[in-house]
């Protein structure tokens, strides 16, 4: 493998997110600020408790989540649609840089950014809302694994992409809606049948559970189905890209 | 040829519309040489160069590089190649520096500092190495497009249409830093229109046309076969017949004999003699005349000439 390739992939990357870091962390990070002064200080003071926990603490991990879902998307999207849109991709493809080299590199990177800015999220919601972590490791863990994750989507994304229009859809159309109706802002025992049933067939209502689940102790759903759904699409997402790289669709004419 | 850099057979390629823009391309690069590619556009310069270099997949035949098939030993191979591609195409917020270590690193190479110094100041680019590569002109953005392609000191340089929009002392330079690597053992394959160009630099010129190398020859050779002087010469009187003098010549007398024509020579400055010859004879002869235009073939003359010959199905 060429490591100093990935490398190099890897600091460019990130090194294009601290050029623009004003930008990069003012968005989510005064859109999550808002959603807890709505829903966790001024709306949550007025709901009952959730499971034992305050609505105020209840909402962090789906906040969390949405950031997650949106920042490690659209960061591995743009980072690998953007050369292809310059034709910058040349030397991408004339390098000695395969699978691995690109995954580390761009892939790797789009999961750093949307990390520091989780960070930096569980930190603003400090300012907030009382929380506190029932499972730290698991929960670094588990955000670690749904970066990823959506990071590997993300760079699927931008090769599918011709557009930028293409690259805001399936975040606004199907991650962001998703997100709202996975439990983000409630708890499936909120829900009259039938949306509780239907509520189950959102994948999103398991990453956020399986989060909230790290957060408190205690979720619609258990931690090991969360982890293992995550990791199956994980997998999926490797395999998709293994072969855009074998057959060399939309990368190589 | 014996043990050649670059060994393409046979190769081909038709892109998903349909258009076919290599129709069976058999090439062998020298080690160490520079081999310039001629051809109008649309010819398949840049599809060749792409093939080679793992830009798209080739729709048939081989491409072998220093000995090794360039797909099955892709990452041997393409450390050892630089590309230099026709459009400008970077990150245009990156800064000059930046971007050239960028470049040398994704290649598998360690940092070198000195190295990437000596590279920008090759391409004068060293006072500029702080600058946004936005904040640059076109002429210097092609240099730093160059000296990414340098970055990590390929053996095999392809440079497509590296002067394209250069100015003519720009032009100069580059033709002296192309001339420069090649001494330094680097083997270097350009593609270009203007048969200047190639007549200045290549070793070796290559003419390709629809998909197809219609010629690989030694330059002196290609331009003794193709080049050609024309001049025509108006004269004050009419002449009825040509002069015994000029038999020896190519000469002709179009217009009802009002213009005497030379068409000949070849590339190596013959022509051009032989019609200060024709001019001398003229004087010697007392046979006046007004007005002179000679001109070289150009490279469109030379695709002109090939058609008419057959020798391109047209
Ligand atoms: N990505 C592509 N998809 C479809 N057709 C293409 C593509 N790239 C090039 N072609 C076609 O292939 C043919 C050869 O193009 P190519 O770019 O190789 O020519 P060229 O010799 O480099 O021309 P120029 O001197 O204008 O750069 C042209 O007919 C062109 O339209
Ligand atoms: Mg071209």
């Amino acid at each position: 493998m060429n490591v100093r390739g990935a490398i190099a992939i890897f600091n460019n990357e990130l090194a294009r997110f601290f050029r623009t870091v004003f930008g990069s962390l003012l968005s989510p990070v005064l859109t999550t600020s808002l959603y807890f002064i709505v829903f966790g200080a001024a709306i949550g003071s007025r709901m009952q408790d959730v499971g034992g926990v305050s609505y105020g603490a209840f909402i962090v991990p789906g906040l969390l989540m949405l950031t997650l879902l949106s920042e490690s998307t659209s960061n591995a999207s743009f980072g690998i649609y953007m050369p292809r849109f310059t034709g910058a991709i040349y030397e991408l493809l004339s390098a000695p840089v395969g699978v691995a080299e690109t995954l580390i590199g761009f892939v790797g990177a789009a999961a750093m950014k949307s990390l520091i800015i989780a960070g930096i999220i569980l930190v603003t919601a400090m300012l907030f809302v009382d929380y506190s972590i029932a499972h730290p490791v698991l929960a670094v863990g588990y955000i670690v694994l749904v970066a990823s994750a959506f990071s590997l989507f993300g760079f699927i994304l931008g090769i599918w992409a011709d557009g930028f229009e293409r690259l805001s859809i399936i975040p606004m159309l199907v991650l962001t809606p998703l997100t709202f109706l996975g439990g983000t802002f409630y708890s499936v025992d909120m829900l009259e049948e039938p949306w509780r049933t239907v509520a189950q067939f959102n994948p999103v209502f398991y990453l956020v559970n399986g989060l909230r689940w790290t957060f408190t102790g205690s979720a619609d759903v258990s931690i090991g189905l969360a982890f293992g759904m995550t990791l199956g699409f994980v997998v999926l997402c490797v395999a998709v890209i293994a072969v855009i790289f074998r057959t060399g669709w939309r990368l190589r004419g | 040829m014996t043990d050649p850099i670059l060994d393409i057979r046979n190769l081909s390629k038709t892109y998903k519309g349909g258009t076919t823009a290599l129709a069976g391309v058999d090439l062998q690069i020298r080690k160490g040489e520079i081999f310039a590619l001629l051809g109008p556009n649309g010819a398949g310069k840049t599809t060749l160069i792409g093939a080679v270099c793992g830009l798209l997949r080739p729709s048939g035949g081989t491409i072998e590089a220093f000995g090794l098939d360039v797909e099955r030993h892709w990452r041997e191979v393409r450390r050892r190649i630089g590309l230099v591609p026709q459009e400008l195409a970077f990150d245009m917020f990156a800064r000059v520096e930046h971007a050239v270590n960028y470049s040398r690193g994704m290649f598998g190479c360690p940092p070198n500092p000195a190295r990437i110094e000596e590279v920008l100041r090759s391409l004068s680019l060293w006072d500029k190495r702080d600058a946004r590569i936005m904040e640059l002109s076109g002429g210097m953005k092609r240099r730093v497009m160059i000296a990414k392609a340098l970055s990590h000191d390929p053996d095999v340089l392809f440079l497509d249409e590296p002067t394209a929009g250069v100015d003519v002392e720009l032009r100069r330079d580059m033709w002296r830093q192309i001339g420069a690597l090649r001494d330094r053992g680097t083997t270097i394959i350009l593609t270009t229109h203007y048969i200047e160009e190639a007549q200045e630099m290549a070793d070796r010129v290559g003419v390709i046309n629809r998909g197809r190398l219609l010629l690989v020859d030694d330059k002196a050779t290609i331009m003794a076969k193709l080049g050609s002087t024309e001049a025509r010469i108006v004269l004050a009187e009419p002449l009825a017949g040509l002069p015994p003098a000029l038999a020896q010549y190519p000469v002709s007398l179009e217009d009802d004999g009002r213009r005497l024509v030379y068409r000949g020579g070849d590339g190596t400055g013959k022509g051009k003699r032989e019609a200060a010859e024709v001019i001398r004879t003229l004087v010697a002869e007392g046979i006046a005349f007004e007005e002179i235009d000679t001109r070289e073939s150009s490279l469109e003359d030379i695709f002109v000439d090939l058609v008419e010959r057959g020798e391109v199905p047209a």
